[in-house]
């Protein structure tokens, strides 16, 4: 078992979320969350003429936990939606993290099973 | 609302008219209170759309109050109540551009005159919020600065002309004894069918309707609603230009339609859905101010309980229409403001108080005569509206562009075209 976690543009959710449908994959977990990779200093937000830099951006968080057979599809279908095409920085990553245990609160099922 | 052919002979030195403080104080509460409504309209659209959009959206009405306000007093003003020029199309009056010639003039009855400026800003708030209603239709997908040209341009060729068909002396509609109190037509029925027409023209947003979207603050949305509401007050009662039985009756109706019209909606999700929303409630309260706008002088307090639940009934099912031809008009503009306006223009004829009919009509007048003034006038206000309104975004679209892009509709109003964020929900710091 494999915890997916993909940092990418807020505007890339739907259609990775679709993305990960049309791959069989449902269950995901979504939250918000600001940061940077390489874009800073990147977007400038406008306050009364002056322009401010903000020092984290706003990004979306997908943690995806995944049987082994299904990393690569996760992985793939994340990257074919969230990839913007123009080459330039800010488009996010992925992370792959062991995943110890899953247990399904309803049943008290354990393991591959409950993901 | 009175008919003004603008007397000169009124102008002060003349035969020094006086002035009647109570109605001028009257017009100044209303003036600012049909103000309010246009902040009131930012809360409530800007309520409805996503997160991403919040700011672009309630920019759209407030926008509307600093383009209109200029144009108004420029030569919106002189439009309107100037007297027919081009066969009727508008009026015209070299002395009323940028408000000249106001100094000493007063408008209104013998016995409630007011001072001119008042009631030309108390107009001129009229003409702000009527292109503010049509943003709603295609919210969250046109360009800031296509949007403030579609609001110049239509505020001269459509707004300015319809309202003096409407109320100037001289106008088509007035002549005709069209009854249209405080604006079923002319900015109801007008910004609904134009609401209609940009949402078809431009097309619907990007994910529509496969992608859901959900309001980010109902709570704004209620809010707003309170504030229309309330500020409504002005707009129907302040439409009687004077402080006495034609306000009181006005401000008693509305008050009842609104209430009906809330009530109705709610009753209706109840029996449909088992559940009341505050959104259902919000509309229905639109919808029975909407319905009332057109009759608020000459309908009962009985016709307005029948009125305002009836409104409730014919937007919820042109609502529903939306979803059978598959068309985006993101926040009901048509479905309320329009169906609502059309349905109260036309059948406010069947709830006319015997007093009103007394005293304003002559040998030969029946409802159904009557019917078919309020049919004239609706169907020319839609072919008129709707037909200027497709012109306009054809005309804006493809010169400056009006539509965003689909990256820019993804990234949000607020971002792409502002770069600005509504909220601070994702900064920790």
């Amino acid at each position: 078992m494999k915890l997916v976690t993909a940092i990418i543009q807020p505007d890339k959710l739907e259609a990775v979320r679709q993305s990960l449908i049309d791959a069989e994959i449902s269950r995901l977990t979504v939250s918000r969350c600001t940061g940077h990779g390489q874009e800073i200093p990147g977007e400038v937000d406008l306050y009364r003429g002056q322009s401010v830099v903000p020092d984290l951006l706003a990004k979306v968080r997908l943690d995806v936990a995944c049987n082994d057979d299904f990393v690569e599809v996760a992985v793939a279908a994340i990257i074919r939606a969230a990839r913007s095409g123009t080459g330039e920085i800010g488009d996010g990553k992925i992370f792959i993290t062991p995943l110890e245990e899953c247990i399904r609160i309803r049943t008290g099922e354990r393991g591959s099973a409950a993901i | 609302m009175i008919g003004l052919a603008l007397d000169p002979s009124l102008a002060l030195g003349q035969d020094a008219p006086v002035i009647d403080s109570g109605a001028t104080a009257w017009m100044l509460t209303s003036t600012s209170l049909v103000l309010l409504m246009t902040p009131g309209l930012a809360m409530f659209y800007g309520g409805l759309v996503r997160t991403r959009n919040v700011l672009g959206t309630m920019m759209h009405a407030f926008a509307a109050m600093a383009i209109v306000g200029v144009l108004w007093a420029v030569c919106g003003y002189a439009m309107a109540f100037g007297p027919n020029v081009l066969g009727g199309w508008f009026g015209w009056d070299s002395n009323l551009v940028l408000l000249g010639g106001l100094e000493n003039s007063v408008v209104g009855s013998d016995d409630s005159l007011v001072p001119e400026y008042v009631f030309a800003m108390f107009q001129g708030k009229f003409a702000i919020i009527t292109p503010a209603l049509i943003a709603g239709a295609f919210a969250e997908r046109v360009k800031f600065l296509g949007f403030c040209v579609f609001v110049a341009l239509w505020s001269l060729l459509v707004y300015n002309p319809l309202c003096h068909w409407v109320w100037a002396g001289d106008g088509f509609f007035y002549a005709r004894g069209a009854i249209d109190f405080a604006g079923g037509t002319v900015v109801h029925i007008s910004s609904g069918i134009s609401a209609l027409v940009a949402a078809l023209y431009l097309g619907a947003r990007k994910g529509y309707p496969g992608t859901a979207m959900h309001p980010n603050n109902l709570t704004m949305t209620l809010i707003g609603a309170g504030l229309l509401w309330v500020g409504w007050f002005g707009f129907n009662a302040g439409s009687a230009v004077s402080s006495g039985e034609s306000s009181a009756h006005a401000l008693t109706v509305t008050q009842i339609a609104a209430s009906a019209g809330a009530l109705s909606w709610l009753i209706l999700e109840g029996i449909r859905h088992g559940k009341a929303t505050s959104l259902g409630l919000a509309s229905g309260i639109i919808a029975g101010l909407v319905v009332i706008t057109p009759a608020a002088d000459v309908v009962t307090p009985g016709g307005a309980i029948v009125l305002g639940a009836l409104a409730s009934l014919v937007s919820y099912g042109a609502i529903q229409l939306k979803t059978v031809f598959g068309y985006d008009d993101s926040l009901d503009v048509f479905g309320i403001h329009g169906c609502a306006g059309i349905f109260g223009a036309l059948a406010l004829t069947f709830f006319i108080r015997e007093s009103w009919v007394t005293a304003n009509t002559g040998e030969g007048w029946s409802v159904m005569s009557q019917f078919g003034v309020q049919a004239g006038a609706v169907g020319a206000t839609l072919v008129y509206a709707g037909l200027a309104t497709l012109v306009l975004v054809v005309l804006i679209e493809k010169t400056i562009g009006l539509r965003m892009s689909e990256d820019e509709q993804g990234a949000g109003m607020d971002h792409a075209l502002h770069r600005e964020h509504g909220y601070g929900l994702l900064n920790p710091n």
